[in-house]
């Protein structure tokens, strides 16, 4: 192990973490709210800089500076432990997602040749799944730590819904799987270039378009967003398994909630939409250089069209019942899911 | 130390530490919590061994799964007084100290007398041996029997599951 092989994941880290993934939460709460405003006809956060552009500068020391309480008859290890297991999760999904292809860095006569990823693994799609199931632990422990009926019901229910969606979630990735034939999502990524019929970009979305919907519906409840924030029900449970946390423990809920939004967004991107394939890129005539910058905007283009999407539909469709949201998981999507798996094997074993 | 021993010892230790909570506490919820913990770092042990295919699925089986379950099953229960769980010298736990016992004095022998059959070396097809093409391939082809004969037993304890599960209907 040399000092560069333990550098360079290190700097690709604190870049994905400080310079995307923070800043993209900040702006996307701030986006949501004035989202929720534009679709609810209000004016929404406009106080503080131009149009409201620096609340989010208020909104992170207020969260620093209140109060912290913990209640009495919670445990209160677990009670502190739960928001980090959430946040952990939640950025370590990133290890894995490619956001652009190789970028070649020349500095004078020396040129320095990098992928844009953080783990080339090839084990990167169970890496997915694995980590999607152990999401589970922080909302869980929350609720139950918290010692608050609320709290604990929230904790069941996205149990509950997260161990029936990550079925039709891990099923539906199958499909992608056999037409790229392989686990690693770099070599998904790249089965996704080229085109149909001269002009289709040849993304997975369109072969495997009841995967895609799947997976879609799926990441919603994965996310616990709406139409599937059961746990968090703000009419029936208050505000479901963080009920009991204040300060910045609940903000940082907040933001493993974001972070789990956009990676579920890189996500759909990655597995279905090209990832950082941009279709009819190739004919610019960019340099190496300036190429793995476009591909690398087009990615980041993908992931915030998805969030957009992700908050349109949370202020446009209402909430799911509790037995409406297990009979879709159980009676729709996971068939749906096998019929797929079925018909893409039947395609692969026919035109391959 | 090489980098490697260095992550080794310190996902050992971590090993050991959390597997004795696991027996020694008293909170079924700390008990489960420190389980977890120790599939983390017998994952992580796995990976050193080059075998991410299982280190993987023990994640996500044992920890994203199966303990998942346990912790809902006992938050549901809400033991309470974790002190009446505390049960006398019964048949148990004589059982369960014979087997430890056998198990140190097996560890004892391979640690002492079994040096020369050092579990520690690797072939040397082992870095591709725990790729998840390798596994795949002779899940199929060699072991393809022994594959099926599973699923049915998997299908076996689904379709045994829906029948307990199932409201009874009277005639």
């Amino acid at each position: 192990m040399d000092t560069i092989s333990i550098l360079e994941p290190l700097l690709k880290i604190l870049f994905i973490i400080f310079v995307a993934l923070l800043p993209a939460v900040a702006y996307g709460v701030l986006a949501e709210r004035k989202i929720s405003a534009f679709i609810q006809n209000r004016l929404g956060p406009n106080r503080v800089g131009p149009w409201g552009l620096l609340q989010p500068l208020a909104d992170i020391p207020k969260l620093f500076f209140k109060e912290d309480i913990v209640p009495a008859a919670a445990n209160k290890f677990i009670h502190s432990l739960a928001p980090l297991i959430s946040i952990t999760i939640a950025f370590s999904t990133f290890a894995v997602i490619p956001f652009g292809d190789t970028i070649t860095f020349s500095i004078g006569d020396s040129s320095y040749t990098t992928k844009l990823q953080i783990a080339d693994v090839n084990i990167g799609f169970l890496y997915i799944l694995a980590l999607s199931s152990l999401a589970v632990y922080g909302i869980t422990l929350s609720g139950w730590s918290s010692n608050n009926k609320y709290s604990l019901l929230g904790g069941l229910r996205s149990t509950a819904q997260m161990i029936s969606y990550e079925l039709s979630m891990g099923l539906s990735l199958i499909g992608v799987v056999m037409l790229s034939s392989s686990l690693q999502l770099d070599d998904i990524v790249a089965a996704q270039g080229g085109y149909w019929l001269g002009f289709i970009p040849k993304w997975n979305a369109i072969p495997q378009f009841l995967g895609f919907v799947i997976f879609v519906v799926a990441m919603f409840a994965e996310t616990n967003r709406l139409p599937f924030d059961l746990p968090e029900a703000e009419p029936e449970l208050v505000a479901g398994y963080h009920t009991e946390y204040t300060g910045m423990k609940f903000g940082i809920f907040m933001l493993s909630e974001y972070i789990a939004m956009i990676t579920a967004s890189a996500l759909i991107a990655t597995l279905y939409l090209g990832g950082w394939q941009a279709p009819y890129l190739e004919h610019l005539g960019l340099s190496p250089f300036l190429m793995s910058v476009a591909q690398m905007a087009a990615f980041v283009v993908k992931v915030f069209a998805i969030v957009i999407f992700f908050m349109v539909v949370r202020w446009t469709v209402p909430r799911f019942r509790y037995d409406q949201l297990m009979s879709i998981g159980w009676k729709v999507l996971l068939p749906l899911a096998l019929v797929n798996i079925l018909l893409t094997g039947l395609f692969v074993i026919l035109y391959h | 130390m090489t980098f490697e021993q260095i992550v080794f010892y310190s996902l050992a230790v971590v090993t050991i530490f959390s597997s004795i909570m696991v027996v020694v506490q008293r909170n079924p919820v700390n008990s489960a919590l420190y389980l977890i913990l120790d599939f983390f770092c017998l994952g992580g042990l796995y990976l050193t061994l080059n075998a991410q295919f299982i280190a993987i699925v023990h994640i996500l089986v044992y920890a994203g799964a199966i303990m998942v379950l346990f912790v809902f099953v006992i938050m549901l229960l809400n033991l309470g007084d974790t002190h009446k769980l505390a049960d006398r010298l019964n048949m148990k736990k004589i059982i369960g100290i014979a087997f430890g016992l056998a198990f140190f004095v097996e560890l004892l022998y391979l640690l002492g007398f079994g040096t020369t059959r050092s579990i520690s070396q690797q072939s040397p097809a082992a870095p591709e041996i725990g790729t998840i093409e390798y596994i795949g391939k002779v899940l199929f082809t060699k072991f393809l029997f022994p594959f099926e004969v599973t699923s049915f037993l998997l299908l076996a304890a689904i379709i045994g599951a829906v029948i307990l599960a199932k409201k009874k209907i009277i005639h």
